[in-house]
């Protein structure tokens, strides 16, 4: 009763699948009908037009712009563009004082708060420090013993800045997961809860920071150097080093004499209390928040720590990006049509699918009515992509250029290796002699190592791409880890288990001529019998038929031993030929 | 073709039908290393490839005030004076067309700009130029190229950790380069314009040619497993068996890569003429080819041969000899390999 197990086994799989689909189709349903999402997938700019904005950037402080400031105005905007969602936005600058924004549909206000506004860096006091992850709903703190503010807050360390609310999105706020979708800017009067982002060497952390007390702009200047070590010596250590203007100078004495007080009063314990830590603050995200160890009297912070010459580098640019806020003026907002006429969609469309039809026509004639298993896979994959795509447009923002119609036209050809190499393994085993449902078990077991391996350096392409790359190149490595998945999940959950299925069925347990399974085609017995020929009308009914195709396969064995020697001798002669052909 | 594909498959699988991609590797090699010289030379003699406006900027004229909103007017208006160039044409807010160019001498800018003029029915002062930096910038191709390396460099690193051998890795990565420089090769031949479709339809080769060269090598994987303890083929005749074998796979899949960007190539393109369509299915046209051919002609036989002069390969291949010169009755079986 071992194979009717695998039979149902093969059975549940197939029902989860349609569990999934069922489930992304509520999800992405629900979207439809809160009015977030739509059924079709979002386009990009080149297909469907959207917004140009015409930014010109402002330095504080001075009137003009150089190249440089304006090369790195472009890298903040993409940064900012980026961080909401993989739009493949389009920027570049004019007569080399604009930059120009293009957006694909109509951007939210807060988009186009979040492109104008400055880089907002400033310090603040940390008042709470936690785990990373959000508290569960069930253990959160219940709202009878939520803190409530006892007197007005002293100073930015008092805890009387965390009210019932402030505590209360401090427990649901998620740092190890951070929301993609961008908040609004912060007051810098009121008390701020926010995550330092985890990295390489540090783990993520969550705050709850008092307000600014220092900001970007008083920041004269910023450099890493080694650390000196006692005697002066030379240390495998990096610091950052701020120097401040004179009215921070003074200010940031203050602070650091307060936040002093917490870390010697601390100090029994380790030196461990978070309200003896500062934060600096870039974009409402925490990039560094070091212990006051000394009241700082002359307004040169030295920062040290776990920095490599790397990292201190980072943080030093990030300190003197924050010192020169370069803020935004739109000039103008346009709408703007699409890139690429109609035209070149259309009949991209419609070589798309004569290519599909060529596919088809290929994989019927390889593979005879094991095609249609390809061909409904490759239908499958596609729904599931489908799915993906109209969730993450609304989701990620995820839009669809003509290049990426194309990369999912290609990602057909991997797609379908899954399941070539699937089935060329399976013939292997029928070629041993085999019957089909251990073949196509032992098939499965030697393949599935292979799409596995295959498949891992796909997802690496599109994981390292898409974290390291920007612009194009990351909607690219979206689209591959995307088709790479949904391949993942069609061989496994569809492809291979509608197989198990099948191999029980007469139509291609008994290896039918057109069931592609055929063992005496695949020379699994000793004489080939030329049943190979051009797809005949009789085909179909073969496949409708199923059930008494044992007794045709029999007359048709009969039929055709005339012809046997025939067809023996042209393939020999064809074969030659045929051979060198197949070879490039 | 129609009868015996199934047979060329079954004689290949049996060792019966062979072909001897790795003993002749010489030719292969030698093929390869020419090609990627004149791939590399190409470019150089010509002067260095066919940059887009996305990677050096160019012009953008604005035409204020149109009688028409279609974009044809305003290719024909570019195409006349530049032959070749591929305008980005589109409309802005109600009666304004952007159009955008490469790089353009000042002769052509007035004379575009009259065309343009003409095209739309308006007043020369109603079309503006200006010059616009590029969006594919410095920084993108940085952050993309780090992203290759990186990438490359954990591929390597997963692939000699799956095998068990770095040599696998070399040679995977070997064949990855030879398609890299080809297909840049071919690129530039064409004398396309590089646009930032192209370098995404560059990229998926990359990503193409490794994954092809996991799945013939994990068959290599598989055939030469047990090796040390058979006397039947030698390494090189395993692995040349393991890529017959995979030999019907490596077409099929090729066949079924290559078939929609065809249609998009030929149909495509060819109606279209040039864009996005053309840049991106000729890079992926001639990458998915190659890339299937440097796997069978490159990566496998580079893997034989760095792993042949393995003093346990050796005892092995000796012991095959001493077998074969005993029982020369059955060598029929083997001596095509």
């Amino acid at each position: 009763m071992a194979r009717t197990g695998q039979k149902n086994a093969a059975r549940r799989v197939l029902i989860w699948l349609v569990a999934i689909f069922a489930v992304l189709t509520a999800v992405l349903a629900g979207g439809v009908v809160t009015g977030h999402a739509s059924w079709a997938p979002k386009l990009a700019l080149d297909l469907e037009g959207g917004t140009q904005m015409i930014l010109a950037p402002k330095v504080e402080g001075s009137s003009g712009i150089n190249e440089e400031q304006l090369n790195q105005a472009v890298a903040i905007i993409r940064q900012r563009v980026d961080s909401s969602g993989v739009a493949e936005a389009e920027i570049t600058t004019q007569s080399g004082r604009n930059v120009v924004v293009s957006l694909p549909g109509t951007p939210s206000s807060e988009t186009r708060a979040l492109i104008q506004a400055s880089a907002d860096m400033n310090f603040r006091p940390v008042i709470t420090a936690g785990d990373p992850a959000a508290v569960p709903v069930a253990s959160r703190t219940p709202d009878a013993s939520l803190p409530k503010p006892t007197a007005a807050p002293a100073n930015a360390s008092d805890t009387n800045w965390v009210t019932a609310d402030v505590y209360k999105a401090f427990e649901a706020l998620d740092c190890v997961n951070p929301a993609q979708d961008k908040q609004p800017r912060s007051d810098p009067a009121k008390p701020l809860v926010t995550c330092e982002p985890a990295t390489a060497k540090t783990p993520a952390v969550k705050y709850i920071l008092g307000p600014v007390e220092v900001k970007g702009q008083d920041i004269v200047s910023s450099s890493f150097d080694p650390v000196q070590g006692a005697q002066g010596s030379v240390t495998n250590a990096w610091g950052v080093t701020i120097t401040f203007d004179a009215n921070a100078t003074k200010t940031f004495k203050d602070v650091t004499q307060r936040l002093n007080q917490f870390y010697v009063a601390s100090q029994a314990q380790g030196g461990n209390d978070p309200k003896a830590q500062f934060a600096i603050v870039l974009d409402d995200q925490v990039i560094s928040a070091p212990r006051a160890l000394a009241v700082i009297t002359d307004g040169k912070p030295q920062i040290t720590g776990n920095f490599t010459q790397a990292s201190a580098q980072a943080l030093s640019d990030q300190l003197r990006y924050g010192a020169l806020p370069i803020s935004f003026d739109i000039q103008s907002e346009e709408q703007i049509s699409a890139t690429l006429g109609g035209e070149q969609l259309r009949l991209g469309l419609m070589a798309g699918v004569i290519g599909l039809l060529l596919v088809v026509v290929y994989s019927l004639f390889q593979y005879r009515a094991l095609g249609f298993v390809t061909i409904l896979s490759l239908v499958v994959a596609g729904a599931l992509t489908y799915l993906a795509i109209a969730i993450l447009g609304w989701t990620e923002n995820y839009r669809l250029s003509l290049a990426g119609v194309a990369g999912l036209i290609v990602a057909i050809g991997q797609t379908a290796d899954s399941f070539i190499v699937y089935f060329e393994r399976i013939r292997d085993e029928l070629r041993e002699g085999k019957g089909l449902v251990s073949a196509v078990a032992n098939g499965w077991k030697r393949a599935k190592r292979t799409v596995l391996a295959s498949k891992a350096v796909n997802l690496l392409a599109a994981l390292v791409l898409y974290f390291v790359a920007v612009g194009n190149v990351r909607g690219f490595a979206f689209t591959l880890g995307l088709t790479a998945l949904a391949d993942l999940l069609v061989v496994f959950m569809f492809t291979h288990p509608t197989l198990q299925v099948l191999a029980r069925t007469k139509f291609f347990g008994e290896g039918h001529r057109f069931s592609g399974l055929d063992p005496e085609r695949l020379g699994a017995l000793p004489l080939y019998r030329g049943a190979g020929r051009l797809r005949t009308p009789t085909e179909k009914p073969a496949v409708v038929r199923a059930r008494n195709t044992g007794a045709a396969a029999e007359a048709e064995r009969r039929m055709t031993i005339a012809e046997r020697r025939l067809a023996e001798k042209q393939a020999q002669l064809a074969g030659s030929s045929n051979g060198t052909k197949e070879e490039k | 073709m129609t009868t015996s594909f199934a047979k060329f498959g079954n004689e290949l699988y049996t060792g019966k039908r062979s072909y001897n991609f790795v003993s002749s590797k010489k030719i292969w090699f030698i093929i390869a290393a020419v090609a990627v010289a004149i791939s590399i030379l190409l470019p150089v003699v010509k002067g260095g490839y066919n940059l887009g406006i996305d990677f050096r900027g160019g012009s953008e004229f604005t035409v204020s005030n149109v009688k028409t909103t279609d974009s044809a007017p305003g290719e024909k208006a570019v195409h006349d004076v530049v032959p070749g160039a591929v305008p980005r044409v589109a409309n802005v807010a109600g009666s304004t067309m952007r159009i955008q160019t490469d790089k353009l001498s000042d002769d052509q800018t007035i004379k575009i700009k009259t065309d343009l003029a003409k095209a739309y029915g308006v007043t020369e002062n109603q079309v503006t130029s200006t010059f616009i930096g590029p969006t594919w910038g410095q920084d993108v191709t940085k952050q993309a190229l780090i992203g290759l390396a990186v990438f490359v460099g954990l591929a390597a690193l997963l692939m000699a950790l799956y095998f068990r051998t770095w040599k696998m890795s070399v040679s995977a990565l070997a064949g990855m380069l030879v398609t890299m420089f080809t297909t840049a090769g071919v690129y530039s031949l064409s004398d396309f314009e590089v646009t930032p479709s192209a370098i995404i339809g560059f990229l998926t080769v990359l990503s193409y040619s490794l994954y092809d060269t996991v799945v013939v090598f994990d068959k290599i994987r598989e055939n030469t497993s047990d090796i040390a303890t058979s006397s039947r083929r030698t390494f090189a005749e395993e692995v040349n068996l393991a890529v017959n074998q995979t030999l019907v796979r490596s077409i099929n899949t090729m066949m079924v890569a290559v078939l929609p960007v065809a249609a998009i190539l030929f149909i495509g393109a060819g109606l279209l003429g040039a864009g996005t369509l053309r840049d991106l299915s000729l890079a992926l046209f001639v990458g998915i080819l190659i890339g299937t051919a440097a796997t069978i002609f490159i990566a496998a036989p580079l893997y034989a041969w760095l792993r042949q002069s393995e003093p346990e390969l050796q005892k092995q291949a000796k012991k095959v000899a001493n077998r074969r010169a005993s029982a020369s009755s059955s060598s029929s079986e083997t001596a095509s390999v």
